[in-house]
């Protein structure tokens, strides 16, 4: 392979295209997504836990949390959300620690579609903080496509950079994978912008926790990459298993394999779960073991999560002022 | 064949901390030997905490504040009135702790426990009869129902007594709870098992998880941690030699934590003990309500 290219560049396309005789068919992808290795469950659980018992400690903490705070993707999905909370979340993600300037500010906010032009608005321009929205009727994704790309492009329209979508898993598991195949190109069109511009990035969310095996999660991850995703991400964080070390490995794994075959990087969000430093620290780590320098950039490694930075926050006043800090020190949300 | 005394097999004691409603290891691994008064006899190995011990029983001891702090004073009192209970059936394990611990005779100990009990029990009694004593209505010029109550002030380090290991340690313990705050407790340095055991003592009562959290360890390297703790409210430093305790008192004013000194004087810890430790743990809470609507 001669360079490799980013998911969301313009000679992307191009190299999926050497892969087309894989997605011609319903049969061809079959074979090909049946085609990959099974997965040893054991040992990938075991180098999961393996990666999460190494000591992070003084400046490579301090180097940790600061990266860790700028890839998440702050977030609130709640029924319950209103423009107040998700200015409010803005504002945190814009200065996470009024009384440290120097923390970084946070990669993306990631509302529902209906609340990206407040978060766009709130955030205003050169903030350098993305708005990400969910998409496809999230979280279940149990609507016809139609009303899955009018809420795609809904969502485009209103300023969202990045769309996070949901497979439809009853396809998934009952094997239609052509259809998942073509509902992702689908949503990754609608996702162009209006009048020019670049295009919204695609996090195609796999639900993990409803894959029941890590072969599915193996093959979900080629049939969302083969498709164009952006980005691969775990879970919607609404179901009962969520991120776990494991399955998030796999996708890295996944991914690294990925960009050996065709030469085109993808990001991966491990998202829902992941809620103190140490955990958020371990993922860190499995990315700089599995997948090296490149992709420890919040361009291609993000955290979807709300309560993870208020631990990464306390966890960065310890480091400065030497003393435990505590909930009453960094905001409600 | 008849099983003899000496054909048993010794079953040791393996003491540990009670953290969160349950009974960890130190986090370090580490153990410190503890010996009898005279110093010579060894009794057992007590985990040797370390700072993240007691970080872990602070956000152990925050978790459970909502709930206690919450609960009605009247079931607090029922609750701690069980853990009299339960202390007073294991009252022969605790006499001969608490005589291995300060050298006593059996009836010494034996004294001293039925007084923890006494003590316990006298300070459930306090739980919903404290908010009478110090609360009330304030006389106020205008028109206004003026209402002062008492609440809890939320997680408190308490350092126990070095010298008493039972009636010390029941004595700033049961108010800081009875009066609904969460507890993390540094056990005596030198005589810290009765304490460890007390910790099985909660676990069996109805004191939810969290609520009193027992370590064991050197006084002054978990001490330090906990007195600049930004989620520690206050500080008891019963059992505090006089100068780790003007530094502890130094430290802990950077938060505003409420800090109960040592007394100069070596405690009588059988006299009675007055309300001052139950009030020291309270804020006031007054409220204004207009008369006529």
């Amino acid at each position: 392979m001669s360079s490799v290219v980013p998911a969301y560049g313009p000679d992307a396309p191009g190299r999926l295209a050497g892969l087309a005789d894989v997605t011609a068919s319903d049969a061809a992808l079959r074979r090909f997504l049946h085609g990959l290795p099974g997965v040893d469950a054991v040992g990938l659980e075991a180098r999961a836990a393996g990666l999460g018992t190494r000591s992070i400690k003084t400046t490579a903490k301090a180097y940790a949390i600061d990266l860790a705070i700028s890839m998440i993707d702050l977030t609130t999905l709640e029924g319950s959300d209103t423009h107040g909370k998700v200015r409010a979340l803005c504002a945190k993600g814009r200065r996470p620690d009024p009384t440290d300037p120097g923390t970084p500010h946070v990669a993306a906010i990631c509302v529902y579609p209906d609340m990206v032009a407040v978060a766009r608005e709130a955030l205003g321009d050169g903030s350098g903080i993305s708005v990400a929205s969910v998409a496809t009727a999230f979280p279940a994704g149990r609507v016809a496509l139609p009303v899955k790309l009018a809420d795609t492009a809904d969502a485009v329209a209103a300023g969202a950079d990045e769309i996070d979508m949901v497979i439809d898993r009853g396809a998934f598991l009952s094997g239609r994978y052509m259809e998942v195949f073509e509902e992702i190109r689908a949503v990754k069109q609608a996702c162009a912008r209006p009048g020019g511009g670049s295009a919204a990035h695609l996090k195609v969310i796999f639900e993990n926790g409803e894959l029941s095996t890590y072969d599915n999660i193996r093959r979900c991850s080629w049939l969302a990459m083969l498709a164009g995703a952006d980005f691969i991400k775990t879970s919607t964080g609404k179901v009962a298993v969520n991120a776990t070390p494991a399955n998030t490995l796999l996708m890295l794994e996944a991914v690294r394999d990925f960009r050996d075959a065709v030469g085109v990087q993808v990001g991966v969000k491990p998202a829902g779960g992941i809620r103190t430093s140490k955990d958020a620290i371990k993922y860190l780590v499995m990315v700089n073991e599995t997948l090296g320098d490149d992709w420890l950039s919040p361009d291609w490694f993000r955290f979807g999560a709300s309560s993870l930075l208020n631990d990464l926050l306390m966890q960065r006043q310890k480091l400065s002022t030497g003393r435990y800090s505590g909930p009453d020190y960094v905001t409600v949300d | 064949m008849k099983v003899s005394e000496q054909s048993r097999l010794a079953v040791f004691k393996t003491y540990k901390l009670y953290v969160g409603g349950k009974f960890p290891r130190s986090e370090s691994g580490r153990v410190y030997e503890v010996t009898d008064s005279k110093g010579g006899h060894w009794l057992a190995n007590a985990p040797l905490s370390s700072r993240k011990d007691a970080r872990d029983a602070v956000v152990a001891a925050r978790k459970a504040v909502p709930g206690w702090s919450g609960a009605t004073a009247y079931n607090r009192g029922q609750v701690l009135y069980r853990v009299a209970e339960m202390l007073e059936g294991r009252r022969e394990q605790f006499t001969r702790e608490v005589a291995d611990a300060e050298g006593l005779s059996k009836s010494k100990a034996a004294a001293v426990v039925d007084a923890a009990v006494d003590r316990w029990v006298w300070y459930a009694g306090w739980t919903d009869k404290i908010a009478q004593v110090v609360g009330g209505a304030n006389p106020v010029a205008g028109p206004f129902f003026n209402l002062s109550t008492p609440e809890p002030t939320g997680v408190v380090a308490v350092l126990a007594p070095q010298d008493s290991s039972l009636l010390g340690l029941v004595s700033v313990l049961a108010p800081v709870i009875a009066t609904g705050n969460a507890a993390v407790v540094v056990a005596a340095e030198r005589a810290p098992l009765p304490a460890l055991s007390f910790g099985e003592v909660l676990a069996t009562s109805d004191v939810p998880a969290g609520v009193v959290n027992i370590l064991s360890g050197r006084t002054a390297e978990l001490s330090a941690p906990l007195a600049s703790h930004q989620d520690v409210n206050a500080l008891d430093l019963t059992g505090a030699p006089a100068e780790l305790a003007a530094e502890l008192e130094a430290s802990a004013a950077d938060t505003l934590k409420r800090v109960r000194r040592p007394s100069p004087a070596a405690e009588d810890w059988t006299r009675d003990p007055g309300t001052s430790r139950l009030t020291a743990w309270l804020e006031t809470k007054t409220v204004w309500h207009p008369i006529g609507v």
